[in-house]
C-alpha cells in the first residue's frame, strides 16, 4: 500500500480531472476523493481543487464542515490549492459583493479590471482563460524539471493579492503581473489547473506526491 | 501580453466512435476517440472538443463513457457539445470528466438554460455554439442570423445581438461557426468573427471553413479570435497541430509549443 492522497470532496469543480490526473502520476497511491474527517486526517496528503463562485465555494465548505479539515491540513501535510483552491486560502474576496474566505494566508482576491488592453485592439477577455506562463520568481521544489516560463491552463476571473510578497512562488502576466503560485512551508497554492495543464501540468503534480517538505 | 492563442482539433462522435474517418499513421484505431485524443494531445493540441453526433437517445450514455475515458488519460482541456439540453445534461459530462459543456439548439429554444447551467456549475463551463450565416445581400450592410439543425432551419435572431445576450445570460466563451463556410476549406468568415469579436468580453472560438494554416492565422489576426477550431485538416493528416503551430508563431502569433 502506497500513500493516501485526499482530494477534498465539497461538491464544487471538476475532481474526477484532478484525481484521475494524480492516479495517473502516483499509480501506488490511494486517491480519495472525500469529506471524509478521519480520512483527510489521516491522509499523507491533500489537494484541495476548486471551481466557481467564492460565495458558493465557501458555503460548500460549511455544508461539508470541512473549514477546520483544511486548517489542519494546511499547518500539518503537503497541501496542494488549486484554482480556488489557492483563492479561498486568502482573507477576503471581491467576489459576490464581499466574501469572506478561510484566511489561512493573509491577503484578498481582486478582479481583473475591466478595460485592459489586449492585441488587436479590443479588450483583454475575462475570464482569462487558455494558456499563459508561469514566471518562477524564487525556487521551490516542485518546479523540478519544469522549465522557467512553461504555459499552464488558466480559467478564472479573479487573483489573489496577498500581503506577504515573499509567499509569491510564480507570476503570471495578463494585463497586469498576479501572483498565481504561492508557497509557504508544506503549502503550495496554483491558479492555473496543472490536471489540464499536459506534460508540465503532471510533472508538477508528480513533485507534489514526491514533496517532504 | 503573454496569453497562447489556442488551436482546437474537433471530433464528430456517433454512438462512441470517431466518424467522418481521422488519417493517422501509427493508430491502431482511428475510431477510438481515446487513441484520437491521445494523438492530438501528444502533438501538442491545447483542448479538445468532441461533438456527439449520435442520433438515437438510447446511445447518449455511450458519450458520457467515452468523456470518462478520455479524461482518465489525456490531461487537457475537454469540451461536449450535442444533445447538451438539461442541466442534468451539463451535470453528467462535468462529473464525466468534461470541463466545458457547449450548449447550440436548446440556447436558442429556452436562453435561460444557459443561465440556469452558468449559475449552477460556474460560466467558466459553458461553452455556448452558434450557428451563423449570412442572410444580408450584396451592398447592403453585413448582417447575419442563427440557424439551428445543421444551418437548415433559420431562427430570425441576429447573430451579433445573440452573442451579447448569451455573454450576458452566463456564457463563459462562445464558439462561433459560419454555416456559409463550413466545409468549404476556403477559410473562416472573418467579418463575422471580429463582429462577435467586438461585441463580446469573453473569448471567442472561430470555427467552419479552415482548409489551410494561413486560414487559422487570418482567424486570429483578422477575425479577432482567441482560438481557432478545426476539424478536417488535422483529421487526414494534412498538417499536424505542431505544424499549426509553428505557421502561426512564425506570423507573429502567441501559441503553447
Amino acid at each position: 500500500m502506497g500513500q493516501r492522497i485526499a482530494v477534498l470532496d465539497y461538491g464544487m469543480g471538476n475532481l474526477r480531472s484532478v484525481s484521475k490526473a494524480i492516479e495517473h502520476v502516483a499509480p501506488d497511491a490511494e486517491v480519495r476523493v472525500t469529506d471524509d474527517h478521519g480520512w483527510i486526517e489521516a491522509a499523507d496528503r491533500v489537494v484541495f481543487p476548486g471551481q466557481g463562485a467564492a460565495r458558493d465555494c465557501m458555503a460548500a465548505i460549511g455544508q461539508h464542515h470541512l473549514n477546520q479539515a483544511i486548517r489542519e491540513a494546511v499547518q500539518s501535510k503537503p497541501f496542494l490549492g488549486i484554482c480556488m483552491g489557492l483563492q479561498v486560502l486568502v482573507e477576503f474576496s471581491e467576489e459576490n459583493e464581499g466574501t469572506g474566505l478561510l484566511g489561512v494566508i493573509p491577503g484578498r482576491v481582486v478582479r481583473f479590471a475591466e478595460d485592459m488592453p489586449g492585441d488587436s485592439g479590443l479588450p483583454l477577455k475575462i475570464p482569462h482563460m487558455g494558456w499563459s506562463r508561469v514566471e518562477q520568481v524564487r525556487a521551490h521544489p516542485l518546479w523540478e524539471g519544469i522549465e522557467d516560463g512553461s504555459r499552464f491552463y488558466f480559467v478564472h476571473s479573479y487573483y489573489v493579492v496577498p500581503e506577504d510578497d515573499s509567499l509569491v512562488a510564480g507570476v503570471t502576466e495578463y494585463g497586469i503581473r498576479f501572483a498565481s503560485v504561492l508557497a509557504r512551508d508544506n503549502l503550495f497554492a496554483v491558479q492555473f489547473h496543472p490536471e489540464k495543464s499536459a506534460d508540465d501540468g503532471l510533472r508538477l503534480l508528480k513533485n507534489f506526491v514526491g514533496w517532504n517538505p | 501580453m503573454g496569453l497562447a492563442k489556442r488551436i482546437i482539433p474537433c471530433l464528430d462522435v456517433d454512438a462512441g466512435r470517431v466518424v467522418k474517418g481521422v488519417k493517422f499513421v501509427e493508430i491502431r484505431d482511428a475510431g477510438d476517440p481515446v487513441e484520437v485524443a491521445r494523438r492530438y494531445n501528444e502533438e501538442g493540441a491545447d483542448e479538445i472538443t468532441f461533438l456527439d453526433i449520435t442520433a438515437s437517445s438510447d446511445e447518449r450514455e455511450t458519450m458520457v463513457h467515452v468523456v470518462e475515458q478520455v479524461a482518465s488519460e489525456v490531461f487537457i482541456p475537454l469540451t461536449v457539445g450535442g444533445g447538451i439540453r438539461k442541466v442534468e445534461d451539463v451535470r453528467r459530462m462535468l462529473m464525466a470528466g468534461a470541463d466545458k459543456v457547449a450548449i447550440n439548439t436548446a440556447a436558442v429554444f429556452n436562453p435561460e438554460f444557459v443561465r440556469e447551467a452558468s449559475d449552477s456549475f460556474g460560466s467558466q463551463c459553458i461553452v455556448v455554439a452558434i450557428d451563423a450565416k449570412q442572410v444580408s445581400g450584396e451592398g447592403e450592410p453585413k448582417k447575419w442570423e442563427i440557424f439551428t439543425h445543421g444551418g437548415r432551419k433559420p431562427t430570425g435572431i441576429d447573430a451579433i445581438e445573440w452573442a451579447r445576450k448569451m455573454a450576458d445570460y452566463g456564457a463563459g466563451e462562445i464558439l462561433l461557426t459560419s454555416m456559409d463556410r463550413d466545409g468549404t476549406k476556403i477559410g473562416f468568415d472573418n467579418e463575422l468573427t471580429h463582429a462577435v469579436a467586438e461585441a463580446v468580453p469573453i473569448p471567442l472560438i472561430a470555427s467552419g471553413g479552415v482548409g489551410n494554416l494561413q486560414h487559422l492565422v487570418d482567424g486570429i489576426t483578422i477575425g479577432g479570435a482567441d482560438a481557432v477550431l478545426a476539424a478536417s485538416i488535422f483529421h487526414f493528416a494534412e498538417y499536424s497541430i505542431g505544424e499549426a503551430k509553428r505557421y502561426m508563431a512564425e506570423h507573429g502569433i502567441e501559441v503553447r509549443l
